[in-house]
């Protein structure tokens, strides 16, 4: 069906409406960022007068570069644990026959879908106790917990494509059941590894809720959390550019993590492997 | 290279399915069997529990005398062609091929000379860096026979490896395959669908039937002396056809007329019912102006109404419609004509197939004379569906066997310890 002059114009409508929507408050803290203190108030949309003061200032204090670094160390373990056990996990889903399957996959939906602010205040209880309160693991343990249903769910679906000959193949070629794992499976099922792995970071990176409560200093805090302890220069300015400063800062790490492995997300990975 | 033997082997799915029930089958070292049956007649089961893929409920599976039935697939040495070709789609044909011998450490010198000579011999040597997905279905169907080839194994299994290429290179590829297992003198089970592959290829042919062996001998045994109904029907092409019959004495009356019945099959007959089956063969007809004057009276002449013609050069296939009455024994004739797309065709059963000299002056919609050749009928007990004149040509032997459970019985296997186990 061939798409005529209206319809095209139609869609381009459509498209500018949705990137202007995305796209202004992004570019709104961009300029936010660039606008000397004096100038966050004025009207205008781009800052009169550029200035690096605000990331001069978040970059050299602790309390914002440590932050990051936390966030990206706890961002990374978290990530990577969830998708190596999620990826043994939805294997199991998607492949074996055993009991108690459904209530795994069950468990893990129910999981995925707890309301996190009801496990705020237990978790601090426990954490404090047990004295993991305020560290990296502290972070680390709740993140994996609700970053491998949603990877498990994705990796099962992403498994479950992947023809099952191709693991008797390899069963028939010699190889022992983690081998055909380990060299066949988990090659073919690789967008799907990062998919999730991506989407498990950026949760991971993003999140907010446990991040304030569960860390009191800036040894464990993550950025999110660190930009809501920015304090202005005197007791009287509200640190506004400096916080955009730090939400351009802390977008960079996403946009990288996301194009190094967006290459990797390829379609037909799969294709030529079976016929018929 | 090795023997296989399978004794009893049953496979019993957990909801309590039969796959494949008391199978016994020896195949000796070098020699290239066929199972060959219609889909859901548990060959690529059988298939799967000779490469350890499935477990063997009940019965012992030796390979090179040794009781493989608890070894993993790494630990049997038998290399298998998959029918999707199951080809590792992320790594490149000499990657693939090598795969195997990676995994059993081999060294990277030996792998490289292997693959190298298997590539050569299967014209792959062009395309060793390629991915599959870069491969036409052809070179992806040459390159897991390759992977297969290269691992020198004790025995290849084969599941329907040529069913996905196109007619032509099917063609091709079978004469590739029969050449290759003459070259490595290798011991193969080949499962496949497709009688003519069943018949060209094999040393012998095991046909099975819902999990059951029904026969297992050499491809002309089988199409000459069926055993049974099933195996009648499902070898050849076109199949054979089928009619009631009634004994009378020393007569047998069929749809086409009244044939004598001779000798030993007369005695037998005289045992069974009143009713039969009697079976046909396509090639069995003949214009009768062609058949020999001392040939003729071993046969009946009739008349039919030729309904369509085929002219094919080397022969000419005429149908025509009979009243062939209702055979009694139908269950296995429904299953075969179902396999054969006859049911969804929509052609009845009524219609016989005839294959004439194409010397043949008969042309479409003449009431033509036709000669059936009484000498190569096959009668079956309605009852059991054993043929019933294989049984009385081999009186004495496996005939006292009753049913479709018989299978394979000695005098019917050209070479000691290649027959199928008359238990």
């Amino acid at each position: 069906m061939a798409i005529t002059t209206r319809q095209k114009a139609g869609w381009g409508a459509a498209n500018t409406v949705t990137l202007v929507v995305i796209a202004i408050p992004l570019l709104w803290i961009v300029s936010l960022s660039f606008k000397t203190p004096a100038a966050i108030t004025d009207p205008s949309f781009w800052p009169a007068q550029w200035t690096w003061g605000n990331y001069s200032g978040i970059l050299t204090s602790a309390t914002f570069v440590r932050p990051l670094f936390n966030s990206i160390g706890i961002g990374l373990i978290a990530t990577f644990v969830a998708v190596v056990f999620a990826s043994m996990a939805a294997y199991a889903v998607a492949r074996l026959t055993m009991p108690g399957k459904r209530l795994l996959v069950a468990g893990a939906l129910l999981i995925s879908i707890f309301p996190q602010i009801s496990l705020v205040t237990p978790l601090y209880n426990i954490e404090r106790s047990i004295g993991l309160f305020d560290t990296w693991p502290g972070l680390i343990i709740p993140y994996i917990a609700f970053g491998l249903p949603m990877a498990v769910y994705i990796l099962a679906a992403f498994f479950q494509q992947i023809p099952w000959q191709l693991e008797k193949a390899a069963k028939v070629d010699g190889a022992t059941p983690w081998q055909a794992f380990t060299k066949v499976i988990a090659p073919l099922a690789a967008p799907g590894m990062v998919t999730s792995a991506i989407l498990v970071f950026m949760f991971c990176w993003n999140e907010f809720l446990f991040a304030i409560s569960l860390t009191s200093t800036i040894g464990a805090r993550t950025a999110p959390a660190a930009l809501a302890f920015f304090s202005g220069s005197s007791q009287f300015t509200t640190p506004t550019g400096p916080i955009a400063a730090a939400a351009v800062v802390i977008t960079i790490p996403i946009i990288i993590f996301v194009s190094v492995f967006q290459r990797r997300i390829v379609s037909g990975l799969t294709s030529g492997a079976v016929k018929g | 290279m090795a023997d296989m033997v399978l004794d009893q082997v049953t496979k019993r799915y957990p909801d309590g399915t039969l796959a494949v029930d008391k199978l016994s089958l020896n195949i000796a070292d070098g020699e290239f069997v066929i199972l060959v049956g219609p889909s859901g007649c548990g060959k690529s089961t059988t298939l799967n529990m000779l490469a350890g893929l499935e477990d063997i409920t009940e019965g012992e599976l030796r390979i090179g005398g040794k009781v493989v039935n608890d070894k993993t697939p790494r630990d049997r040495d038998i290399a298998m062609v998959f029918q999707s070709y199951a080809l590792y789609p992320h790594m490149t044909v000499r990657e693939n091929m090598g795969f195997a011998l990676k995994l059993a450490k081999t060294p990277k010198a030996v792998i490289n000379q292997k693959v190298n000579d298997a590539a050569q011999s299967l014209g792959l040597t062009d395309l060793l860096d390629r991915k599959p997905a870069n491969l036409s279905g052809g070179q992806q169907q040459r390159v897991a026979m390759g992977r297969a080839i290269v691992r020198d194994p004790a025995a290849f299994l084969m599941d329907e490896p040529l069913s996905n290429l196109d007619a032509k290179l099917r063609v091709q590829m079978r004469l590739q395959v029969a050449k290759l297992q003459k070259r490595l003198g290798a011991t193969m089970v080949y499962v496949t669908h497709d009688q003519t592959e069943a018949l060209t290829l094999g040393d012998r042919v095991a046909v099975l039937r819902g999990g059951v062996l029904q026969q297992a001998a050499a491809p002309q045994e089988l199409y000459e002396r069926p055993l049974n109904l099933f195996v009648a029907g499902f070898i050849g092409s076109p199949s054979m056809n089928f009619m009631s019959g009634t004994v009378d004495g020393g007569t047998l009356h069929t749809a086409l007329g009244d044939m004598p019945v001779s000798g030993a099959l007369r005695q037998e007959l005289s045992k069974a019912s009143r009713e039969v089956i009697v079976g046909i063969r396509p090639e069995n007809f003949q214009d009768p102006s062609l058949v020999s004057a001392d040939a003729r009276p071993h046969g009946i002449t009739f008349q039919a109404t030729i309904d369509v013609l085929e002219s094919l050069g080397a022969e000419k296939y005429v149908y025509f419609n009979k009243d062939l009455g209702k055979t009694k024994y139908v269950t296995e004739l429904e299953e075969l004509a179902k396999d054969a797309g006859r049911a969804d065709s929509g052609a009845t059963s009524e219609t016989v197939v005839a294959r004439l000299d194409p010397a043949t002056r008969i042309s479409e919609g003449d009431k033509a004379q036709l000669w059936a050749d009484a000498r190569s009928l096959h009668v079956f007990d309605p009852a059991t569906g054993r043929n019933l004149s294989v049984a009385a040509d081999t009186k004495g032997s496996a005939a006292e066997q009753a049913g479709t459970g018989a299978v394979g019985h000695g005098a019917a296997t050209p070479s000691p310890g290649q027959r199928a186990d008359p238990r």
